[in-house]
């Protein structure tokens, strides 16, 4: 076998990685994909049945009596946590990575951006000891109130603040996790915007920030769309950081936006202890229909990312 | 009706008054604003920085290095030594496969699998680790009957790894120029030697900052751990299979929610060390791929 046909075969592993993974979560899931249907993505009922029962027949799966499952509350937590994150996380992200390439003197760059892309660095179990340790106090017993009392007129911002553990403070730290992608990536192709635009803009009369606003962020346009839909797949896909701050609520879709939430990929974790107790399995197998789900949304969210990217960089080299 | 250069002047100039200082407005408006972004950034870090060192700081001691976890107390040295072991497993696992599919993208782009292996490269480092943890826990833990234990933790860490590597040596591959190439293959070299011998060693700088970047990643990840390693508060035995094993970032998780002052300062030590790697490894990996890219000798002008 020549060189070249090795590096191949091996190096297929890659990508047959990803495959087996979908085909054998899907294989493990079946029972569960069959039992469920589409009341899996449609209904709010999360039970495994009576544990002390027999285990019925139905659908030709042995399930325990009464058990369902239905992740609604999950694909609302997982969505509503992303769209504040990534809401928030697009304006600072741009901001700073425009300040970082247009604002900061060279010699400083390179330090400040890496001070600030260390960010993404940070494991995501650390973002959790931190919010639970501190900044859920602080959000639950200083701003949640002080948002509810001033800000409680725009809709979902009113109400019982709860106890800091819930959907605002996932979508805050969140933020800080997915941030550092979008300004990496748009601070990269800000800088390498050539000199040309920059020069016919100022020969116009425009000043350094109308450049940057109308004429180098627009052409790097796609970058900033491809980025933020890649960040949007880490922050569907968080799960530890999650875990420890969403308070892990089951069955329960938010009433505010500072109500307790359970995201598919903390369930994940949270749940499979307790799906281990079902004898008959189909929890297990429902869990693995859960993760099956996460990874085709997140296969779809960052595919179409990948696509958006390659045709920008072809575009640029063309150019 | 405006006649006069004077007239037909006067408006325009009181608008473009009012249009500069709205200008003068955007600017400062813009300016202020990227700046607070990225100085919100930089004090959220700093935040995080300053809880991590200040109580992981107070939380470490000698004890913590040098036991085994009793309980809600103890130290950490099963878990440190578990890190250790999952991490360079799992590295080491991918790190043939990585660099394969790395070297078959730069050098054989024209091959047929290409595109397909860089867009499952790209999308499986989009795939969220805890699905990676449940599947190996589906096929390792159970199927296989690996129980929790060393070889599924690592397995699961190499899947995380592998795309990773790959497409940090193909760019690496990529910055050698085409010459060095060409004059190995007009002397006479096979595909084998050329990339072997001649482009791997001069790619090589970056290709050890994306293993580094996988093993940083290995060390601070949780969620796929956490079904594949299980968790023990013993040394590990040498044992492959059937033998779980302990890891720093279980400990920050577990230990955090216990009313023990002493899991607490357990938790603390763990995230101090965790993040201190990692953050090391980040800025060591960034020095040597700046350092690399400043003094290839191929970037200079030609004479």
């Amino acid at each position: 076998m020549n060189f070249r046909r090795f590096t191949a075969l091996v190096g297929s592993i890659v990508g047959v990685a990803l495959i087996v993974m979908v085909a054998f979560l899907g294989i493990y899931a079946w029972p569960a994909i069959r039992f469920n249907g589409w009341h899996f993505l449609t209904q709010n009922n999360w039970n495994l049945g009576n544990l002390y029962a027999n285990p019925i027949t139905i659908r030709g799966q042995q399930i325990l009596p009464a058990a369902h499952y239905g992740i609604l509350f999950l694909i609302a937590g997982t969505l509503l946590s992303t769209a504040i994150a990534i809401s928030l996380a697009v304006p600072v992200g741009v901001g700073a990575a425009i300040f970082l390439a247009e604002g900061t003197p060279p010699m400083l760059r390179s330090w400040v951006s890496l001070f600030v892309e260390l960010l993404a660095a940070i494991p995501s179990v650390v973002y959790g000891l931190w919010g639970y340790v501190v900044v859920i106090p602080f959000l639950s017993h200083r701003v949640y109130p002080w948002m509810a009392k001033y800000l409680g007129f725009i809709p979902f911002l009113g109400g019982h603040t709860g106890s800091g553990y819930g959907l605002l403070t996932c979508g805050l730290v969140l933020t800080l996790m997915i941030v550092p992608l979008i300004t990496a990536t748009l601070r990269d192709a800000l800088v390498s915007q050539g000199a040309s635009r920059r020069e016919a803009a100022v020969a116009l009369g425009a000043s350094r920030f109308e450049t940057v606003w109308t004429v180098l962020l627009p052409e790097v346009r796609r970058v900033l769309i491809g980025s933020s839909i890649l960040a949007t797949g880490r922050a569907l896909g968080e799960t530890m950081a999650v875990l420890m701050i969403s308070g892990n609520a089951v069955n329960y879709l938010p009433h505010n936006i500072y109500a307790p939430i359970s995201t598919m990929a903390s369930f994940i974790v949270s749940q499979l202890d307790s799906a281990l107790t079902d004898p008959t399995g189909m929890a297990v197998r429902a869990l693995a229909e859960v993760a099956l789900a996460l990874c085709l949304i997140s296969i779809l969210v960052n595919g179409l990312a990948r696509v958006l990217l390659y045709y920008q960089d072809r575009h640029s080299a063309g150019v | 009706m405006a006649t006069t250069a004077t007239e037909i002047c006067a408006p325009d100039r009181r608008a473009r008054r009012g249009s500069l200082l709205r200008r003068r407005l955007f600017d400062l408006v813009g300016w202020g604003s990227s700046a607070l972004a990225l100085l919100l950034l930089g004090g959220a870090m700093l935040w995080i920085l300053g809880v991590v060192f200040l109580r992981g700081l107070s939380a470490l001691s000698p004890t913590i290095l040098t036991h085994v976890t009793e309980g809600y107390g103890g130290g950490l040295l099963n878990a440190i030594e578990g890190t250790a072991v999952l991490a360079l497993g799992g590295v080491l696992l991918a790190a043939v496969p990585g660099l394969a599919a790395g070297i078959y993208l730069a050098e054989f782009d024209a091959g047929r699998l290409a595109p397909f292996i860089r867009f499952l490269a790209d999308v499986l480092v989009g795939v969220p680790s805890i699905v990676i943890g449940y599947f190996g826990y589906v096929t390792l833990v159970v199927d296989l009957g690996w129980k929790f234990s060393v070889a599924a933790g690592s397995l699961a860490l190499a899947i995380i790894s592998l795309p990773y590597i790959c497409r940090t040596t193909e760019m690496a591959l990529r910055q050698v120029p085409r010459a060095l190439r060409e004059s190995a293959y007009a002397l006479g070299a096979g595909d084998a030697r050329v990339v072997l011998g001649i482009c791997l060693p001069a790619a090589l700088p970056g290709i050890l900052t994306g293993i580094l970047l996988a093993l940083a990643i290995s060390v601070g990840e949780t969620a796929p751990l956490l079904y594949t390693a299980g968790w023990s508060n013993y040394l590990w035995t040498g044992h492959l299979t059937n033998e779980p094993i302990g890891y720093l970032t279980y400990a920050i998780w577990a230990f955090i929610t216990e009313p023990f002052s002493s899991a607490h300062a357990l938790a603390y030590a763990a995230a101090l060390l965790v993040t201190l790697f990692v953050l090391i490894i980040s800025i060591l990996s960034r020095t040597i791929l700046e350092g690399w890219r400043r003094r290839s000798p191929w970037e200079r002008p030609a004479l």
